[in-house]
């Protein structure tokens, strides 16, 4: 086995140097993937988008794909101080556009919109009926810090309503948000329709009719750093099928 | 020190290995404050040092922090005591009270913001009771200081346990001896052998509780002049505006560092020098 192990590499080496024409982009077939893609991505994206690897997985048992969520804002400061990522899908066009700025993206495309909701904690303990209950102080109410991209739409709303929230805390992502929610420990925030689906019992939404106007959209794209950017444009495509956006689509996002 | 001690002393000489690793050992805990004063934007410095959002900030931290510190004297000394004297105890009960105390400084800052989340919460084990007569802690400037003191308190109580441990014990005999009450010889005896003691350790807890992130961001949230410390409104900072975090972050490693330096000639002979 020792003497045979070196033999081999040899012989691939000599095979993948002997055939360097052979291997025109249109031959490739899915299996010829390979490597990691390391997809940084809004934390609201958590679970749907779990799902969408497990399927690309699955096609691609080559392809290992690693997601890092976080709120949009500290993965693209992260992606500029040069973070090693394939593939950015963010929450919103302006942390998008900090990474474009850079120079760091490769067209980026909007391929999700999610919509904003009420979330309160099962039974609703503060009787919160709708967006003018935050501004009652005796409420504990949590929203997003306005630099990730649930609450910079959260205060657009807000402006767009002419109400001024009463805020208890203003949390770094829309997870930690929903969490706080359905720990009980606030009565109210503002998160998103898929945040509420996911969260299960532990959480009721309550819909708002003017968050039809501060849609966000989700753009993804390639990054120019990519070390392996097949395997990453690739992944990107099946995210962007008809398997892909329906796993997206169930999970209560909209395609654009 | 006698000067015949620090001729011996002298005359101990740093072998080249230990020399080059204490260097690098050095290096890493030097250069990344070296390479954040090597990228702050210094012609904005005096501006945004003076923003609302850093003095905000700042002036929170350092109430905080006051606050947390005495809360860890008032508890961390009698605690010290407690843990000096469980010498004498069964091993067992002294090896859980020195574990429990240790924990904090063992476990991520963020567990414990979620352990006193489940504490004090609105349906903690505790905290459900207090809701119930009308007080809710979390989110509160309240819930900062007790996040801090938990992460805070084992320096000030192992600092002083140390004086302890190398107080002259015969001191307290006599005063006993001579017919003083075992609160007289605390105050009159013990308190002043251990003071630089003390001194070292409200200086270590000061500094953590101005540092304090984790255990805050999580039991505590983060809002602006409530709740949102210097270190979270650095981190906070560093995602959309990082010129304003690395205002943020000079501003504390500055305080940090007067606290340190200010307070070790005068206060603390030898504790931490």
């Amino acid at each position: 086995m020792k003497r045979f192990l070196p033999v081999a590499a040899m012989v691939a080496l000599l095979a993948g140097c002997s055939t360097p024409t052979a291997t025109p982009t249109e031959s490739i077939t899915p299996d010829a993937l390979t490597g990691t893609v390391t997809v940084l991505a809004a934390a609201s994206l958590t679970g749907s988008l779990d799902d969408v690897v497990t399927a690309f997985e699955a096609l691609h048992p080559n392809v290992k794909v690693t997601i890092s969520y976080g709120g949009s804002s500290a993965l693209a400061a992260q992606i500029v101080a040069g973070s090693p990522a394939d593939v950015f899908f963010s929450a919103n066009d302006s942390t998008m556009k900090t990474v474009t700025d850079a120079g760091l993206t490769v067209a980026p495309t909007v391929v999700l919109e999610n919509v904003l909701e009420i979330a309160v904690p099962a039974g609703n303990p503060g009787k919160v009926t709708g967006l003018s209950d935050f501004a009652n102080s005796d409420l504990t109410i949590a929203l997003c810090d306005p630099a990730v991209p649930c609450g910079s739409a959260a205060a657009k709303l807000f402006t767009l309503v002419g109400i001024t929230p009463s805020v208890d805390t203003l949390e770094e992502d829309v997870k930690a948000a929903l969490t706080k929610v359905s720990l009980g420990e606030v009565d109210a925030a503002l998160v998103y329709v898929t945040d509420v689906k996911v969260a299960g019992d532990k959480v009721e939404g309550i819909e708002i009719p003017e968050a039809q106007q501060v849609i966000n959209e989700y753009p993804i794209s390639l990054l120019t750093d990519s070390a392996n950017p097949d395997a990453a444009q690739a992944f990107i495509d099946y995210l962007r099928s008809a398997a892909g956006v329906k796993v997206f689509v169930d999970a209560g996002f909209e395609a654009p | 020190m006698p000067a015949s001690k620090r001729r011996n002393l002298q005359r101990q000489r740093t072998g080249p290995v230990v020399a080059i690793l204490a260097a690098a050992g050095l290096a890493l805990l030097v250069l990344p404050l070296l390479g954040l004063l090597f990228r702050a934007p210094w012609g904005q410095i005096p501006a945004l040092v003076t923003s609302d959002v850093v003095l905000q900030a700042l002036g929170l931290s350092l109430l905080t922090a006051t606050i947390s510190t005495l809360l860890c004297l008032v508890f961390g000394i009698p605690l010290a005591v407690l843990l000096s004297h469980s010498v004498r105890w069964h091993v067992i009960p002294r090896r859980l009270l020195r574990a429990a105390i240790t924990i904090p400084l063992v476990l991520p800052p963020v567990i414990g913001g979620i352990a006193l989340l489940l504490l004090l919460g609105r349906r903690g084990l505790i905290g459900q009771f207090l809701y119930g007569i009308g007080v809710t802690i979390p989110f509160t400037t309240g819930a900062v200081v007790i996040a801090q003191t938990f992460v805070a308190m084992p320096f000030l109580v192992f600092a002083v346990e140390g004086a302890l441990r190398s107080a002259d014990r015969r001191s307290e005999l006599a005063a006993s001896s001579l017919g003083a009450s075992p609160a007289q010889v605390f105050r009159l005896v013990t308190l002043p052998l251990i003071g630089p003691g003390i001194a070292a350790g409200a200086v270590l807890c000061f500094t953590r509780a101005l540092g304090e992130f984790g255990a805050t961001i999580t039991f505590a949230g983060s809002l602006p002049g409530v709740t949102r410390t210097l270190p979270i409104a650095s981190y906070l900072a560093m995602n959309s505006d990082p010129d304003t975090a690395i205002a943020l972050a000079l501003v504390l490693l500055v305080v940090s560092l007067a606290v340190l330096l200010a307070l070790r000639d005068r206060w603390l002979p030898g504790a931490l020098s």
